[in-house]
């Protein structure tokens, strides 16, 4: 909160000391106001087009979207809920399979060693690149944009609970041995309840990239009803209105926020209290 | 004919008396690594326990004490000899849980309350729900624990927490408990109580105890026999009986059979002192091994 307001004032700062010339007339509470500030300085990157005011971006929300149409705040609110639910429905697909992987690549040596350079160059692809392939390929709508999320998600699940799956004490290990446990029985008995730790992690990673793979995936696929139509939209009428694109940005990063912000809930419920430290950065 | 020493002592073993040892080693050898960076851990380890002894394994680090222990629970396997557990051959006796393993650390399950920690064993072996609760009741009971079966290990002091340890191994009731030096990391305080304390479960309980220590009067304290072992390559340097009353109390401490007794295995592993050059050699070698296993 300190942070945000922070920037706030940084922000302002810039564009009262290198922003263009603004003017506030009106009437508060019976008093005529009328100010005139001329910056010192004109800095490119705070003028108008580059910086627009944090007031301007606030009544952005409120303003309509379209001539006596529905605010912009509330348009956004029902693309960023579309997306979200895009990037949710990848996000449990990635993680499935990201954790599905990993408990593969545990159980074997050589699945490990042939697949995880090619999971890890999975992520060296660009993604603005391959998800018109993906979209072309699945022809499946929201659905495809939810495999694009996938693929992003994946990645970070598989790294984190493959290294949670082995991080249990050798002794453990040993110890379950000694049991004549089965391989079934190391793995939900002491292989998954001690990755969790490492598997929330990656879930939160996971959680943000969600969001940026379901607004990229939206393009190629050419769904309207979400944040990325709202970004191309805004974008080509920049020059005009550049407040509004900044706040379909806030909200997107107000989306990935709230999602990354929700598995931290459901990490918190499902761990603490069992685990020794647990760092809920 | 599968329990080939049970059935038979001496016809296809040459050892005596397998049907009641219930840890029969012959010729064991232990050798890490291959090549010119191999080193011979274990030599020649010809060792049986009878039923209901108490015997520690003592000697300086890198003499095999532990690997000899970890061969008995089938943890690793010996590069020649043979090794009997309950008669059967060790892998067979780990697969019908015939042993409790106890280590240095208490290695419990964080996510686990204490309860759970111990009937742990009991949930693999498909024990039901009610009986396991039972079974930690008891065993909470045993090793002085009531009232903290809620709580998570590291709620838990050092010496509660291997306490927990020993009443997981023993949950199942196992014939053979193996301990490696479970009360290392412990305050000479601690330890000194939870040697009584064990003292008075083994009296309880009845059942065999492999124990690795380093140190001199618990191995006394604790054992109906104490082997002692000298290093490059491990081997059984000597056994001394310890014959000192069945009961150990605080006051078998004092008794002058006791200092006796403790002499008597100082000097045993004085003759024997480890040049320490080679003691790292080994240790390395393992560490390496272990790392490839």
């Amino acid at each position: 909160m300190v942070v945000l307001l922070a920037v706030l004032v940084v922000w302002e700062l810039a564009k009262w000391l290198g922003g263009d010339p603004w003017r506030i007339h009106g009437t508060v509470l019976g008093l005529r106001i009328d100010y005139e500030h001329l910056p010192p300085t004109h800095w490119r990157i705070a003028d108008d087009l580059s910086l627009p005011h944090v007031w301007d971006v606030a009544r952005a929300f409120v303003d309509p979207a379209q001539r006596n149409g529905p605010p912009l705040g509330l348009v956004l609110a029902g693309q960023a809920l579309f997306t979200f639910r895009e990037a949710v429905i990848g996000f449990v697909f990635g993680g499935l399979l990201g954790l599905g992987l990993a408990v593969w690549f545990v159980h074997s040596r050589l699945a490990e060693r042939a697949l995880v350079p090619y999971v890890v160059a999975s992520q060296t692809v660009p993604i603005l690149a391959i998800s018109p392939i993906i979209v072309s390929a699945t022809k499946a709508g929201w659905l495809s944009v939810a495999i694009v999320t996938a693929y992003l998600t994946f990645f970070p699940v598989t790294i984190g609970a493959l290294r949670g799956l082995r991080a249990a004490d050798q002794r453990a290990f040993e110890l379950f041995r000694s049991y004549a446990a089965s391989n079934r029985q190391i793995l939900w008995l002491l292989r998954l309840p001690s990755s969790l730790p490492y598997l929330f992690a990656a879930l939160r990673i996971a959680a943000a990239a969600s969001v940026i793979g379901a607004i990229i995936g939206e393009i190629p696929a050419g769904i309207p009803d979400g944040l990325a139509s709202a970004i191309i939209n805004y974008n080509q009428y920049y020059v005009t209105a550049p407040e509004r694109l900044w706040a379909t940005i806030i909200l997107c990063s107000v989306v990935g926020l709230v999602f990354v912000g929700l598995v931290k809930v459901a990490e918190g419920r499902l761990l603490r209290g069992r685990y020794r430290t647990l760092d809920l950065g | 004919m599968t329990d080939v020493g049970a059935a038979h002592p001496g016809a296809s073993t040459p050892a005596p008396d397998v049907g009641r040892a219930v840890v029969h080693t012959t010729g064991v050898e232990k050798t890490f690594g291959t090549g010119p960076t191999a080193v011979q851990a274990l030599e020649g380890i010809d060792l049986e326990i009878g039923e209901g002894e108490f015997v520690s394994l003592i000697g300086p680090s890198g003499c095999g004490k532990s690997t000899l222990l970890r061969l008995i629970g089938d943890l690793t396997t010996p590069s020649a000899g043979q090794i009997l557990v309950n008669g059967k051959p060790a892998s067979r006796a780990r697969l019908d849980r015939d042993y409790g393993m106890v280590f240095q650390a208490p290695v419990l399950m964080d996510w686990r309350t204490i309860a759970r920690n111990i009937e742990l064993p009991l949930e693999i072996m498909g024990f039901p729900r009610d009986e396991r609760a039972r079974r930690s009741g008891e065993l909470l009971k045993l090793v002085e624990l009531e009232g903290f079966g809620g709580k998570h290990p590291w709620q838990l002091s050092g010496g509660m927490q291997q306490r927990v340890a020993i009443a997981r191994a023993l949950a199942f009731d196992p014939k053979l408990l193996l301990m490696d030096e479970p009360f290392g990391a412990l305050d000479e305080m601690t330890r000194e109580r939870m040697n009584l304390e064990l003292m008075k479960i083994w009296g309880q309980t009845a059942t065999t105890v492999v124990f690795v220590t380093h140190s001199i009067p618990e191995a006394v304290f604790l054992s109906t026999r104490v082997v002692v072992m000298s290093p490059r390559p491990g081997r059984i340097a000597r056994i001394v009986e310890i014959d000192l009353p069945h009961q150990r109390t605080v006051e078998t401490r004092e008794l002058e059979r006791y200092f006796e007794l403790v002499t008597q295995v100082r000097e045993a592993l004085r003759r024997h002192e480890p040049d320490t050059t080679t003691m790292d050699e080994l240790e390395a070698a393992r560490i390496r091994a272990e790392g490839l296993g």
